[in-house]
């Protein structure tokens, strides 16, 4: 059995008197114990509303109009807010862009992880103590007893996500998600938190749903790979294959469009148009107008997910078993 | 025509301090040292690229050249002629010349103006001359040249997206002919599908109007398609200056090494290894040493104590601001080796 | 950023607004109008007998039907002296929140775009305004310049006297908020790229910071103009504002009040009425704006 099971989840907010705009319209994914999965697309894309519509946190005035997700066989958004409790923040944690919005300003670090930790674990404070110091080793944070005395403030920004990835870890958690944990930092800070990422998601055989726009870092981090684009997944698959052999076009023009994969000095390939926004969609596939492939057919309606592609005019038709053969 | 070589901008010895507010009773003054002893000659006609992480200084340098900040002590030069001591009618025709794009689309349009307003306001202040009808004639020009459409003029910044604001945002600095833009990291806060345009506009511009870019940034996969030279800083210093291919092909300096095994590679595996938390040193206390010592894999007692200057290393056209540019690649190797087989 | 279109159909979709809105635009039509259509004029001595003095509302025995809502002491109508009351009552709280919009502003904005020296001056120049209450500055103001004077001299000027010291006794207000969100807008890129081309700092602050800070600054507005008229009510009350022959609606809240407990209650109740409306309806108009401009509290579209 899958670790976690998203099936056809559906968010819409509330538009004008009675109508209603969807944000995420539809979204499957499967993850496997210990499989690490890359959430990519642009802002407004719909990738965060996903985190939070599978911790079910979706804010009113928005809602969750269909769709289940299980983790570990159960619905989470069935469940009431006190058993939830004990799943959310417990066995699924989560890092957020900023961790100000996960550290309390006025506490101190040690005082917020034993809080942490006592909210789902029967343990005394000097066991507390001593598991809150070795996390705090565990992600590499210098001087880390003293640590414990220390205020948010008084760490740099690339500290405080370390401590915010050792709450996370507190609980041994069997999934994380982390919704763009290195867009504020700077290149060398984010190369050293997402290797601790990755490192101890494989040691500990943690999964992990990477919510990012960068596609670099996706490469970098997780095995299989989400492309989302108005709401909708586009191309799924293994992160390799999409990154080597894209099928969708919007895939095809993200790849394409990076500095990283094109000759120095020549022209950038770029996608014309921008994505459009929720309240105002294309019929059919919603990418079909900056598309070079769309026909009518595109324009008239929504193609299904096939192969792990949303397209009728998919590049790179190759059959599954080559694809696994050559990498 | 000058020669090629002659710069177009020119910093000598530019620093930057800001007293830092305390409580007024307080005896310490803590200063921050943004900027300490730059020096650049930016040539006509390239694209002269500043990388560096943030506090290291690459914005401070940019506004201090367009005279935004004045520097603390230092000189700016602009064709030859020191501008950062001029007076405002002096400098008045050399503003026309220089101009910036900022980095936040959604910032740096007034939003109560329209675009036609923002368009027109530099012309109308920096060549009174102009006539109404020539200010309208320079508008739509710059529009056709950036791509946008001749009927956004009477519209207000919140009726366009991100990508078409920073399209205005260019418009505005070029409306008045400029030979030379400071761009702040244009593309940073745009979505990755709009990143595109904006370099390729960027680039076309260059090549139709013969401008010189100073494009700062913190992205150095950008700088490698874009840039023809770069200058690498670390807190208020360059720390290597050298033509693109040299920076990616074969960095002297440690930290432009370190920048550069960051950057997230499409092929992967670059991030497998842990790696020890960096902090930057504190810039308000800076060591009398290399300020990047306290991070560097291979700093000796003379990195501590000595501050290294920016020296042209061999022949290769770098200049990189270490002890030991020359053979920084293989000693930080042996140590990797000595630490795995250690 | 909202559109005209837009802010006019919030407007209709809330009853408070609207209701709001009606008595307000009542109000002042009511005392713009007041020389053409009130049934009396208050101010013209002739028009008044003394006879008629202290005649009830005209719906009660020994009313008069020529004087709806009765008679006060001299005679006048209470209907008419409303009116022209309220129009009064509008000037001064208008008036003042003119001056003190042009004061607060003007060095608000000097304030919060200059920093430094000449911020911490005027700041603290404000804390020390702001405590001191509004009423004991134009206490002692008023009552200084009614001892300097002779009561005609003070009768022909009272009006500006207090137009002047209720604007002058308020300004921090303005000034405080201008001051904290040009420190907000400053900042902005656009400011710089109007620094790049070099435009001079009263330029910048005028044309550019200044039309981005006025939001709250309409929203203060409104709900100042019920403050000062409110003022200028308790200044009258007290006997040092608007002299009883070109009464406001606090000076005929005063002069009825003498005759309440001899049963003329209509003198002071009708007078006291509308002022609670004026006050209350600029109170909701000013609130409901604030809701409205305040995009930290709007949800919905953009």
């Amino acid at each position: 059995m899958a670790l976690l099971e998203v099936r056809d989840l559906r968010v819409a907010f509330p538009r004008g008197k009675k109508g209603e705009v969807e944000a995420l319209r539809g979204v499957d994914l499967t993850l496997e114990k210990g499989q690490r999965l890359g959430v990519v697309g642009e802002s407004g894309a719909g990738k965060s509303m996903l985190a939070f519509a599978i911790l079910n946190l979706i804010a009113e005035p928005g809602r969750v109009t269909q769709g289940s997700v299980t983790f570990d066989g159960e619905n989470l958004l069935t469940m009431s807010e006190r058993q939830i409790r004990r799943i959310r923040g417990n066995r699924i944690s989560m890092i957020f862009q900023d961790p100000m919005v996960t550290l309390n300003p006025v506490l101190s670090i040690g005082t917020q992880m034993i809080e942490t930790l006592k909210a789902h674990r029967r343990i005394t404070d000097r066991e507390a103590h001593k598991l809150c110091v070795d996390k705090l080793k565990l992600v590499a944070i210098p001087s880390a007893e003293s640590r414990m005395d220390a205020y948010p403030h008084e760490l740099s920004g690339g500290l405080r996500q370390r401590v915010v990835i050792a709450i996370a870890l507190l609980t041994d958690p069997e999934l994380i998600i982390a919704d763009e944990p290195t867009t504020a930092l700077d290149v060398t800070i984010q190369a050293e938190i997402m290797s601790l990422i990755l490192t101890l998601c494989r040691e500990n055989n943690v999964a992990l749903i990477l919510i990012t726009h960068d596609l670099g870092v996706v490469a970098e981090v997780t095995e299989r790979l989400m492309i989302m684009y108005a709401g909708k997944c586009v191309e799924t698959g293994r992160t390799r294959d999409i990154i080597d052999r894209p099928k969708h076009p919007y895939a095809v023009g993200l790849l394409k469009a990076l500095p990283q994969n094109s000759t120095r000095g020549a022209k950038l390939y770029q996608i014309p148009g921008s994505m459009p926004p929720i309240t105002n969609l294309p019929s059919g596939c919603p990418y079909h107008p900056r598309c070079e492939r769309a026909t009518d057919e595109c324009r008239a309606a929504m193609p299904p997910l096939e192969h792990g592609v949303a397209c009728f005019h998919p590049m790179h038709e190759t059959p599954a078993e080559e694809t696994e053969a050559t990498t | 025509m000058s020669d090629v070589t002659d710069p177009i901008v020119e910093t000598r010895g530019l620093e930057m301090r800001f007293s830092l507010p305390t409580h007024f009773l307080s005896r310490e003054k803590p200063v921050l040292h943004a900027l300490s002893g730059v020096d650049v000659k930016i040539r006509k006609g390239e694209t002269f690229c500043v990388v560096g992480e943030s506090g290291c200084g690459k914005t401070t340098l940019g506004r201090a050249i367009m005279g935004l900040l004045t520097p603390s002590s230092g000189e700016v030069y602009f064709r030859g002629r020191r501008i950062d001591t001029m007076d405002e009618a002096e400098r008045k025709p050399v503003r026309a010349d220089m101009q910036m794009v900022f980095q936040n689309p959604y910032a740096s349009l007034n939003p109560r103006r329209n675009v036609f307003q923002t368009l027109a306001e530099p012309i109308r202040h920096l060549m009174p001359e102009k006539s109404e009808a020539d200010v309208r004639a320079q508008v739509e020009d710059v529009l056709d040249a950036t791509g946008c459409d001749q009927s956004w003029q009477r519209k207000l910044p919140h009726e366009f997206s991100g990508g078409q604001r920073q399209r205005i945002a260019i418009a505005r600095a070029l409306v008045t002919n400029p030979a030379f833009v400071v761009a702040d990291e244009p593309i940073s806060a745009l979505d990755v599908s709009i990143q595109a345009q904006i370099l390729n506009l960027l680039n076309d511009l260059q090549d139709e109007r013969d401008l010189t870019y100073m494009f700062i940034t913190h992205d150095l996969s950008v700088v490698e398609h874009f840039g023809d030279r770069v200058a690498v800083m670390y807190l208020g210093q360059v720390m290597e200056l050298a033509p693109t291919g040299n920076i990616f092909d074969d960095p002297k300096h440690p930290y432009t090494q370190l920048l550069l095994a960051a950057i997230p590679k499409l092929t992967g595996g670059s991030f497998d290894a842990p790696r020890t938390p960096g902090e930057l040193p504190d810039p308000v206390n800076p060591s009398p040493g290399c300020p990047f010592a306290p991070r560097c894999a291979i700093a000796q007692d003379i990195c501590r104590a000595e501050r290294p200057r920016l020296r042209p290393i061999e022949d290769s056209g770098t200049m990189a601001a270490c002890h030991f540019a020359e053979n920084s690649r293989e000693l930080i190797m042996d140590k990797e080796n000595a630490g795995v087989s250690g | 950023m909202i559109t005209w279109q837009g802010f006019l159909k919030r407007f209709l979709s809330d009853p408070v607004a609207i209701g709001a809105g009606i008595v307000l635009l009542f109000l002042i039509v009511m005392a713009v109008l007041a020389p053409w259509i009130a049934p009396q004029n208050p101010y013209d001595l002739l028009q008044l007998d003394i006879m008629d003095s202290e005649l009830p509302p005209s719906w009660r025995d020994g009313g008069d039907e020529r004087y709806w809502l009765g008679t006060d002491a001299q005679g006048r109508g209470v209907f008419s002296t409303i009116m022209y009351g309220t129009g009064i009552s509008l000037i001064i709280g208008i008036g003042a929140v003119i001056v003190q919009g042009i004061l607060g502003v003007t060095l608000g904005l000097w304030a919060g775009y200059k920093g430094g020296w000449v911020d911490s001056f005027l700041m603290r120049l404000a804390d020390i305004q702001m405590s001191l209450s509004t009423l004991m500055i134009a206490i002692i103001a008023l009552a200084l310049f009614q001892a300097a004077f002779d009561a005609n001299v003070y009768a022909d000027y009272a009006i500006f006297m207090l137009i002047i010291i209720i604007g002058i006794a308020e300004w921090p207000k303005f000034a405080r908020t201008v001051r904290s969100s040009v420190l907000g807008e400053k900042n902005k890129e656009y400011v710089d790229a109007a620094r790049v081309i070099g435009l001079p700092a009263r330029k910048v602050m005028w044309v550019h910071i200044l039309p981005n800070t006025l939001t709250p600054v309409l929203v203060i507005s409104t709900i100042q103009v019920a403050e000062a008229i409110m003022t200028e009510a308790a200044l009258s009350f007290l006997g040092l504002g608007m002299p009883t022959d070109k009464p406001s609606l606090g000076s005929l809240i005063r002069s009825g009040f003498e005759f309440i407990f001899s049963g003329s209650w209509w003198i002071t109740l009708y007078p006291a009425l509308v002022l609670v409306a004026l006050v209350l309806a600029l109170n909701l108009l000013g609130d409901w704006l604030r809701d409205v401009l305040n995009p930290k509290l709007r949800r919905g579209d953009d």
